[in-house]
């Protein structure tokens, strides 16, 4: 089952997804950002093997490399019970990725981690805000270049807008 | 008489980070017309402790501290998920003896956590005296852990490669009392109570319902998805540690809404007594760290008395595990639901990477999507049974 | 209260006779708030429940509201994004008041020192009794709370607190 996945999704997408060698008997391809889109449209609607589960979507930082940061994706399928994981790999100058909520609700929060704790962009979705640490934060700590015990405290508590009536995020630019 | 306008107000009613329940740190903004909810945001993050970034520091055996206060109700899980993904990645696997040890604590946390889930859930309805008898319960399974691994809550059992110590003598006949006795009592205490009490019915029965299919879009798993229709427990699609041999069922809800939810963490309470009277029955003989020299601490009477253990007991202390350069991704089904553990590795004795999928992150997003349309004293009862455990939401 | 602030009240006989009734009404009925944020909210918990019961000492009725306690009992890790909630609920809750820091955590950061943690509450407020552990046994909280007990039998409406210095 999961060989038949791992060729259709490199004979449909040639060029772009590159199967990374087994370890473990796990399955990871790297997949190029532009097409990222598309191959989770056709994992989501695989016959067969439909991998509606988005299970985690998280960022790593490589700052050796020339593309410094990496989303992962791991997706699993309740019929054919396989996990498969995506690695988009992005540059530092533009760490954009577009985002798979219109593909999967999960990635709300998920998506919005990865920007808080990374830097990492995803187009279109609707609210990227920070979500673990308070929107006064400067920085992205899990970065590697964050020094772990740099404070930042919050000088109040912050209410998003909603005292104007307003909740933010609607809308609103997000900050970084 | 009172007229009805035209121009209506909406309220907004901030349900502040402190707040009359018993869930910890969670803020939800809530717009409010009368009683209805039109608009409910969570926001999260008042428990971030800095788990990932603070495991890149540390070396592989002196994060699963750490792993304990994840989901903090059940710790034992957690330490049992990280170490099964470390030794993924080291390409070793525990023996048996371990794998049943492991799912018997595993089940016996499963239990306490659906108890303080249901027991904290039903104080926020008003309903007290179940809070008592489901805590009366958890002391009784505290003693076992205790006697097991010394600490009630933040046990750090499992170490990579097997556990801390095997099982104390007299800790299976105990648990046989415990499993038999006591805890299937109160279960049925707190059944007969609930189960069809008219105020409990009329309150969760059609509150908070989601289908399965946006369930599972959402990223739902554990109780919350089986409480949708979906019938996905990790122990039955991907079995570890001899779950396949195990006769248990999957409770799977129907209407997916809190009294479902409800009624599946009671019924897997009583598959989880199931799995560990098997796994009591057949525990197997043997040592329960892996035999590997790179891994293992030696015997404490071999390290006073041979020359070549204490330098590898000092080595193993200070260097730690070293395990090949790559990555994995390991779940486990816990309490909540799926909880994975993806750590990246560079041959280096510290992690690289450690991200953790909890469960109730990706349940709590939806709950916009739940809660649109209910009453503001709904919205207690639904956070209540989505069990969201601040500490593994935020790390 | 206010009649601290009589001079009449902080004569000497009058004094010791109001010391030992208002201390004896404070001690036996403490109103806790649990800021209950991380593990030591279970261990907390386990304490008001049926085994290591708090009622016990009085301290049954817990109020989740500051204006109607009188003891704030932190539990667990205060981050930096969660600090000036529990400055704010600090400064609601009525005098006289009392803090417990629970926990390694609330006492001096515990195992987390990192961007996001509060190393100690005492930062951000006064604390009157620190109980160690990770997280510290149920009868420890009991022992601190009756250490809490013990500190406000030794207080007196002389005091300059109480005169609103």
């Amino acid at each position: 089952m999961s060989t038949t996945v791992a060729q259709a999704l490199v004979e449909r997408f040639p060029g772009d997804i590159e199967p990374l060698p087994a370890f473990r008997d796990e399955e990871a391809f790297v997949v190029r950002k532009e097409r990222l889109l598309e191959v989770c449209r056709f994992l989501f609607d695989f016959p067969g093997s439909a991998f509606e589960l988005l299970e985690d979507i998280c960022g790593v930082d490589y700052p050796g490399r020339q593309k410094r940061f990496e989303a992962v994706y791991h997706l699993y399928s309740l019929q054919a019970r396989r996990r498969i994981r995506l690695k988009v790999p992005l540059e530092e100058s533009d760490p954009t990725v577009p985002s798979v909520i219109g593909i999967w609700k999960a990635a709300d929060w998920f998506e919005r981690e990865a920007f808080d704790q990374y830097g990492i962009r995803f187009e279109g979705h609707p609210n990227l805000r920070r979500i673990l640490n308070h929107e006064e934060f400067v920085g992205h700590p899990l970065r590697k270049d964050y020094p772990i015990q740099k404070r930042q405290p919050l000088s109040k508590p912050t209410n998003f807008g909603w005292d104007q009536g307003v909740p933010a995020g609607r809308g609103e630019p997000a900050r970084s | 008489m009172l007229e009805q306008t035209e121009q209506k107000e909406w309220m907004v009613l901030n349900i502040g980070p402190a707040h009359p329940t018993m869930h910890g740190t969670l803020r939800i903004m809530v717009k409010l017309d009368g009683e209805t909810i039109l608009e409910a945001v969570p926001e999260i993050g008042y428990l971030h402790r800095g788990f990932e970034k603070g495991a890149e520091q540390l070396n592989y055996q002196q994060v699963i501290p750490l792993t304990d206060r994840l989901n903090y109700c059940s710790a034992m899980m957690n330490n049992v998920g990280y170490c099964r993904a470390v030794e993924k990645l080291l390409g070793i696997e525990v023996p048996r003896r371990c794998q049943y040890i492991r799912v018997i604590v595993s089940e016996l946390s499963r239990i306490i956590d659906h108890l303080v889930c249901i027991g904290a859930n039903l104080v926020d309805l008003g309903a007290l005296t179940p809070f008592w008898y489901c805590f009366r319960e958890r002391e009784y399974v505290y003693e076992l852990l205790e006697a097991l691994c010394g600490a009630r809550l933040t046990t750090s059992y499992t170490r990579i490669g097997g556990l801390a110590h095997d099982l104390p003598a007299d800790w299976v006949k105990r648990c046989r009392k415990v499993m038999r006795e006591n805890l299937p009592q109160a279960i049925e205490e707190v059944e007969t109570l609930i189960t069809r009490n008219r105020i409990f019915i009329d309150r969760t029965q059609g509150v908070g319902i989601i289908g399965a299919e946006e369930a599972l879009n959402y990223g739902f798993t554990g109780p919350c998805l089986r409480a949708s229709g979906v019938a996905f427990d990790l122990r039955k699609a991907d079995p570890y540690y001899d779950y396949d041999k195990f006769d248990f069922e999957i409770p799977v809800g129907r209407n997916g809404d809190t009294y479902d939810r409800y009624l599946v963490r009671m019924e897997e309470m009583r598959q989880s007594l199931r799995i560990l009277e098997q796994a009591l029955d057949g525990l197997p003989e043997g040592p329960v760290n892996v035999q590997d020299k790179r891994i293992t601490l030696p015997e404490k009477e071999k390290v006073y008395t041979q020359f070549g253990s204490l330098v590898r007991h000092i080595k193993l202390i200070v260097d730690g595990i070293v395990p090949p350069a790559g990555e994995v991704y390991s779940a486990t089904e816990a309490a909540n639901g799926v909880l994975g553990f993806y750590i990246v590795s560079d041959g280096t004795k510290t992690p690289y990477r450690i991200k953790v999928r909890p469960p109730c992150f990706a349940v709590y997003q939806a709950l916009p999507r739940i809660a649109r349309g209910n009453l503001i004293a709904d919205l207690i009862a639904i956070i209540g049974s989505l069990n969201i455990i601040a500490g593994e939401l935020d790390r | 209260m206010g009649i601290e602030t009589s001079r009449l009240f902080r004569a000497e006989p009058v004094a010791k006779t109001l010391d030992a009734i208002l201390n004896w009404c404070r001690a036996y009925s403490l109103w806790p708030y649990p800021f209950g944020t991380a593990c030591c909210a279970i261990e907390f918990m386990a304490v008001a429940a049926s085994h290591y019961d708090i009622s016990r000492f009085g301290a049954e009725v817990i109020r989740f509201s500051p204006r109607q306690a009188d003891l704030l009992i932190v539990s667990g890790t205060i981050s930096q994004k969660m600090a000036p909630v529990l400055r704010k609920i600090y400064d609601q809750i009525c005098e006289p008041k009392w803090v417990i820091a629970h926990g390694a955590c609330a006492s001096s950061g515990g195992i987390y020192n990192n961007y996001c943690t509060v190393q100690g509450i005492d930062t951000l407020i006064p604390v009157d009794v620190y109980i160690p552990g990770c997280p510290p046994t149920p009868e420890a909280l009991l022992d601190g709370i009756l250490q809490i007990m013990k500190i406000i039998e030794g207080e007196s409406v002389r005091d300059p607190k109480y005169r609103g210095q």
